[in-house]
């Protein structure tokens, strides 16, 4: 017997486990995905739901910022660069949003694509959607996006759209349902909340553990 | 590893006595509960949580088969692989077999408790595969040839100065006037050390605090990133978890997740949660080129259908230990194997064997925070009662403790005789107390007296003291 089976058969044996309705209620919570219960605390109307999201960003030591359009993406990141004394480049994958903005303005920006090789000190990606109840972003791996930006570099920068700051993590797992089919799933999604930390040496939080040291958000939009 | 929980009271002594450990454990009572309680008392549904978590893992504990069935259908749809281990040995040479068909010589690991309960690390350098752990205080850890003495803070029994000593012991390729002082000097040199290991490595493994048996996910929540870099680097990445790791659907994940983070650390949400299903897809630019997934039985599936069944509740928060004075008295180590403090004293007996592990539900005050603050509300008192009770039926414990027990049931089963003898033990009691009314010796009891003194016994016993109340609640009210 395979180890597969024998494991399966013991599981059984020690349930005691006919096969009676149990079939079909596993199907159909498979098929359901019931919502459990969200709680109250991102369940806002737009404007105090973004403010939400900004909050609980800062508080796990994320700075975040407002822009009006993508046009505004390029000043906003040659801004954060000077600001923190960091090299005029930035590694970025291939999303259309990002692409469409107008990146010839900031003449002195180096403008790297595709994944990191670990020798980039700022990366930039475009979120999937975020989560104002705890303050996290949602980024799915892919040419557009590719992992590696968002741990490699020692600052991280995330766009994300207004839109896309849902109250609570389930309506955007329903979003991901959605955008990649039922049952199917990217190879990566990232939840990141906040700038990589930790407490391993005598329980002191520190930040910029292996990933980035500081993780900077521009909700773009209303 | 080698299991050395039989000698938990020689380990203990051994503890208790250890100055450096002794000032690092004063680390997790400072450092865990007021976090959690913070965290806690924000979030008003934490309780209605908790029950919802406890019915997602009973319904899936009740139907595991079939999600496991589901789970491993799907992660093959996206084109990974499903290895089953009934045990460790069985888990460990599929890893290694892994190793040697693809031609690896160097892992990276996330921090995995299924690697430590199978010793992998052991057996894969006996295949000359060198692992390097990555999480901060695993790394630490494995410098030192050290185990875990937490299960979300491995290197909690350390203070910093131990760990700067082991740093300039082995990091000998860096310079030896170098500043390494502070916290942040420490953490920045493991930080570099490791970003070299990540981009050497054939092979990542990580462990999986979730499989999703909708989507064939694994999912793995650090606050490091490091068991991200772990699996995105490297040509393959294999998953090590255990049976009953599997939720139903990604909602049904969501639902725990609140319960995680607070539970372990106080944080809302750590800081990367990731789901990673099968291996890189057309057109992505990185991540590994297979996924790979051992799932571990090792005992699990017989822990089912008995009163230890909701032990696989257990979502390894370490809240329990937390929240432990033995744990806060002795640290981890002293529990002689993977699981510490509250859950080990449950999970080690089922896992290894009574006979091995059926002296850790002794280490228990039955104060029950434990179960007050386990976000599964999993009853560890009552298990580890039922562990005892075990543990006596088949003579594993002390004889004298099961001389005197036997002898008290002769009398507890007649009770005229025994209420005759106690009434008469009082005042001989009593008056060998002396004038201090306390013993500083006692035969058969040198282990209490040796630290402290017995208070004799005084008055009478409680069942005449009983009846005198009764008797006086009978009296009509004036
Ligand atoms: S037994 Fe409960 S408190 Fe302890 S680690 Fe498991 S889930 Fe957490």
């Amino acid at each position: 017997m395979s180890a597969r089976d024998a494991i399966l058969n013991k599981v059984r044996a020690s349930l005691g486990a006919g096969n009676g309705p149990r079939a079909k209620v596993v199907r159909e919570r498979l098929d359901g995905a019931p919502r459990g219960l969200i709680p109250e605390r991102g369940q806002l109307p737009d404007a105090a739901r973004i403010d939400l999201f900004a909050a609980q960003a800062e508080k796990v030591h994320a700075t975040t910022e407002r822009l009006a359009s993508y046009a505004d993406l390029p000043a906003a990141v040659t801004a954060y660069l000077r600001s923190k004394n960091l090299s005029a480049s930035i590694r970025m994958g291939d999303d259309p949003r990002l692409n469409g903005a107008d990146w010839s303005m900031q003449a002195a920006l180096e403008i790297r694509r595709g994944p990191s090789d670990g020798n980039d000190e700022t990366g930039l990606s475009h979120a999937f959607g975020a989560v104002a109840e705890t303050g996290t972003l949602v980024l799915h791996s892919g040419a557009e996006n590719p992992t590696t930006v968002n741990f490699l570099p020692e600052h991280h920068l995330v766009i994300v759209d207004a839109k896309d700051v849902a109250g609570d993590l389930e309506t955007v797992l329903a979003r991901v349902r959605e955008t990649f089919g039922k049952g199917q799933m990217p190879r990566t999604l990232n939840m990141i909340t906040g700038p990589s930390r930790s407490g391993d040496i005598e329980q002191k939080m520190l930040l910029g553990a292996h990933g980035p040291r500081a993780l900077h958000i521009m909700v773009v939009g209303s | 590893m080698q299991i050395r929980s039989p000698e938990f009271k020689a380990n203990s002594v051994k503890a208790l006595s250890d100055a450096q450990l002794q000032k690092a454990l004063g680390n997790v009572r400072a450092g865990f509960i007021d976090k959690r309680k913070k965290a806690v008392d924000a979030l008003p549904e934490f309780d209605a949580l908790r029950e919802n978590g406890k019915a997602i893992k009973d319904h899936t504990l009740a139907n595991l088969d079939l999600y496991l069935e589901n789970y491993e259908a799907q992660v093959k749809a996206a084109g990974g692989h499903v290895h089953w281990a009934e045990t460790a040995e069985d888990a460990r040479r599929i890893i290694l077999d892994l190793c040697a068909s693809r031609g690896v010589k160097t892992v990276t690991k996330g921090k995995s408790m299924i690697s430590e309960e199978i010793a992998l690390n052991d057996a894969l350098e006996a295949a000359g595969v060198r692992p390097v752990e990555t999480d901060l205080g695993e790394y630490i850890i494995q410098l030192r040839g050290e185990h875990p003495s937490h299960i979300i803070a491995p290197a909690v029994h350390l203070n910093k100065e131990q760990i700067e000593a082991d740093f300039r012991r082995v990091h000998t390729h860096l310079p030896a006037d170098r500043e390494l002082v502070e916290h942040e000097k420490l953490l920045t040199e493991a930080r570099a050390v490791l970003r070299e290991q990540y981009f050497k490595a054939d092979l990542g493994i990580t462990g999986a605090n979730f499989l999703v048996a909708e989507t064939g996910s694994s999912i793995i929540v650090t606050n490091e990133g490091n068991g991200d870099l772990t699996q995105i680097l490297p040509r393959i990445h294999v998953v090590v978890a255990s049976i009953e790791k599997v939720v139903p659907t990604l909602e049904d994940a969501a639902q725990i997740l609140r319960l995680l983070a607070r539970s372990a650390t106080g944080q809302d949400m750590s800081v990367y949660t990731t789901i990673s299903t099968g291996g890189r897809r057309e057109g992505d630019p990185d991540g590994p080129d297979e996924y790979h997934v051992v799932l571990l039985d090792n005992g699990r599936s017989s822990m089912l259908g008995t009163e230890f069944q909701e032990m696989l509740r257990c979502i390894r928060c370490g809240a329990c230990m937390n929240h432990c004075p033995v744990y806060h008295a002795v640290g981890g180590h002293a529990y002689g194997w993977v699981y510490p403090g509250p859950m080990g004293a449950v999970l080690t007996p089922s896992l290894i064997g009574v006979d091995k592990g059926g002296h850790l539900p002794n280490a228990s005050t039955f104060c029950g925070r434990c179960e007050s603050v386990c976000p599964m509300k999993i009853p560890l008192p009552k298990m580890m009662r039922h562990w005892r009770e075990r543990e006596f039926e088949r003579g594993l414990n002390p004889a004298a403790a099961r001389y005197g027990l036997k002898a008290w049931a002769f009398f507890a089963r007649r009770p005229s005789l025994y209420r005759f003898f106690a009434s008469l033990g009082i005042p001989v009691l009593s008056a060998a107390g002396g004038a201090k009314h306390r013993f500083s010796w006692l035969p058969f009891a040198g282990g209490w007296t040796k630290y402290r003194e017995l208070p004799a016994p005084e008055g009478r016993t409680f069942l005449q003291q009983w009846a005198q109340r009764e008797a006086k609640k009978q009296e009509p009210v004036r």
